[in-house]
């Protein structure tokens, strides 16, 4: 009998292998469920889940809603846009107040790196972290790896190159975490304005070619500009970044191998990838959003069962 | 931790062939039967007695699948420990059907009350019938009872029954232990 090394589910960081392991091992388990004509079972009847978003998300959101809802906890939503955050209230009071409502487990997004570690030191609940600025967003991370490991067999040994917004991306984060951690071999590619100064001491390596890049990989993961953390010009046009990062299917036929396009969502269709390559039989992304509803059952099912 | 002897392989033998007697009587040719072994050990017995029905008696396809009931049992954070899961495989349609779930001890009913809400996740079957090798006499927490049993068993609440099975274990025989 195994259980998780934590209470929360923090980032990637805090996790060791037998921790993604057990996660993928349940996750199997709930994806046979899922798939079945009745999705739910009744295992968290006595829990309770708050879903705290204070920045914007449709995929995840949901995705949690219903991985709660398949395990029969009570859920509760909380938005910052209609809230007394607005009136001025802090982080640790919100999150207090809803607790004292008798809430066993938080789920929370963020804008400010580490906003879950802190929570986690000054209240009395487990958290798990949707998603924290540019810092960390594990349960991506994990469903990605999934996906990975659902369609090549294994994660350990593959090579898997991460494009786009490095600077600004907490899945890039967590995607080089866990990858490293099941033993990966990870390359970032971008312009080198949107790749983090020290990205090597994390042990992945800078490929400024895009189609280098793609000739070595066997997964690709396409992320997306993010425009909303931009407060300078990182490239000159989002014309020119798709001519040289842009991934579309001329490309991806020239190369000697059929790899593997994965994107965490949402799409910026022409810009990162064309509709072509979303759509093709090469493209993992939809399967990763099915993936997502059993990882995030399997992580909150283990947090579940150490909640005393 | 001592432990005695219950049942030697020999007899497991003869009681594995009575209860495949027992169901053939009430299933015949089992076209509309299907039989779900309850993980982790019920899978074991549920395999023995399908191959004893298929080479002894000739019943061919008989449907078999495992049900694994942890995300229903009613335990949930109340132990030490993470409820590990097992896989369930039912890759057929149990609605309409006569399912028996077998199980190698039944002790409290508490797993079994548990295998009958997730049986009804596959569907509405006809009727359920129960199946197992040990049927330890007045420790029921709830009302329910074996429809073929193995053997009877007096055990107090501080003795454990352990059924090995050849495959998994390296012997077929049933112990009580006492911790």
């Amino acid at each position: 009998m195994s259980e998780l090394s934590v209470n929360h589910l923090l980032g990637i960081k805090y996790l060791n292998k037998k921790d993604i392991e057990l996660i993928f091992e349940t996750a199997d388990h709930f994806k046979e469920v899922i798939n079945r004509s009745i999705k739910k079972v009744p295992t968290l009847r006595d829990i309770t889940i708050a879903n705290i978003f204070f920045e914007n998300s449709t995929r995840t959101k949901l995705s949690f809603e219903l991985a709660e809802k398949r395990l029969s906890a009570d859920v509760i939503n909380f938005s910052a846009s209609q809230s007394s955050v607005k009136k001025g209230e802090t982080l640790i009071d919100t999150v207090n107040n809803i607790l004292s409502m008798k809430v066993d487990m938080v789920v929370m997004r963020h804008p400010n790196p580490g906003a879950g570690i802190f929570l986690s030191k000054h209240v009395k609940a487990s958290i798990v972290n949707a998603g924290d600025g540019a810092h960390e967003h594990p349960t991506q991370a994990l469903l990605d790896s999934y996906s990975i490991r659902e369609k090549l067999g294994d994660v350990g040994g593959k090579n898997v190159v991460i494009v786009g917004d490095i600077l600004h991306s907490r899945v890039a984060l967590s995607n080089i975490f866990a990858l490293k951690l099941q033993g990966a071999n990870v390359k970032v590619c971008g312009p080198k304005t949107l790749i983090p100064k020290y990205i090597d001491t994390l042990g992945v390596e800078v490929e400024t070619n895009l189609n280098k890049a793609l000739e070595w990989c066997d997964v690709a993961n396409m992320l997306r500009v993010q425009n909303e953390r931009m407060d300078i010009s990182y490239f000159p046009t989002t014309r020119e970044y798709t001519q040289q990062f842009g991934v579309n299917k001329d490309i991806l036929d020239k190369l000697d191998k059929e790899i593997v396009i994965m994107h965490p969502g949402p799409i910026n269709r022409g810009v990162e990838i064309t509709s072509d390559v979303a759509d093709s039989g090469q493209s993992i992304i939809l399967d990763q959003v099915e993936n997502g509803v059993a990882i995030r059952m399997a992580v909150i099912y283990l947090l579940a069962s150490k909640i005393k | 931790m001592s432990q005695k002897v219950l049942l030697s392989a020999k007899e497991i033998h003869i009681i594995l062939h009575r209860l495949a007697c027992q169901l053939l009587e009430n299933h015949l040719d089992f076209s509309n039967t299907v039989l779900i072994g309850i993980q982790p050990r019920g899978i074991f017995l549920a395999e023995r007695l399908t191959q004893i029905l298929n080479e002894d008696y000739g019943i061919k396809n008989i449907k078999l699948g495992s049900l694994d009931i942890t995300f229903y049992r009613d335990d949930f954070r109340r132990g030490d420990k993470t409820l590990e899961a097992n896989a369930t495989k039912i890759d057929f349609i149990v609605e309409d059907k006569k399912v028996v779930l077998i199980d190698d001890v039944l002790y409290t009913g508490r797993s079994i009350r548990a295998a009958l809400t997730a049986i009804q996740s596959f569907g509405r079957p006809l009727e359920i019938e129960l199946l197992t090798l040990i049927d330890r006499r007045f420790s029921r927490h709830l009302p329910i009872q074996p429809n073929y049993r193995g053997r009877q068993v007096d055990a107090i609440n501080n003795e454990k029954v352990k059924v090995m099975w050849e495959e998994n274990d390296g012997e077929d025989a049933v112990y009580l232990v006492r911790i």
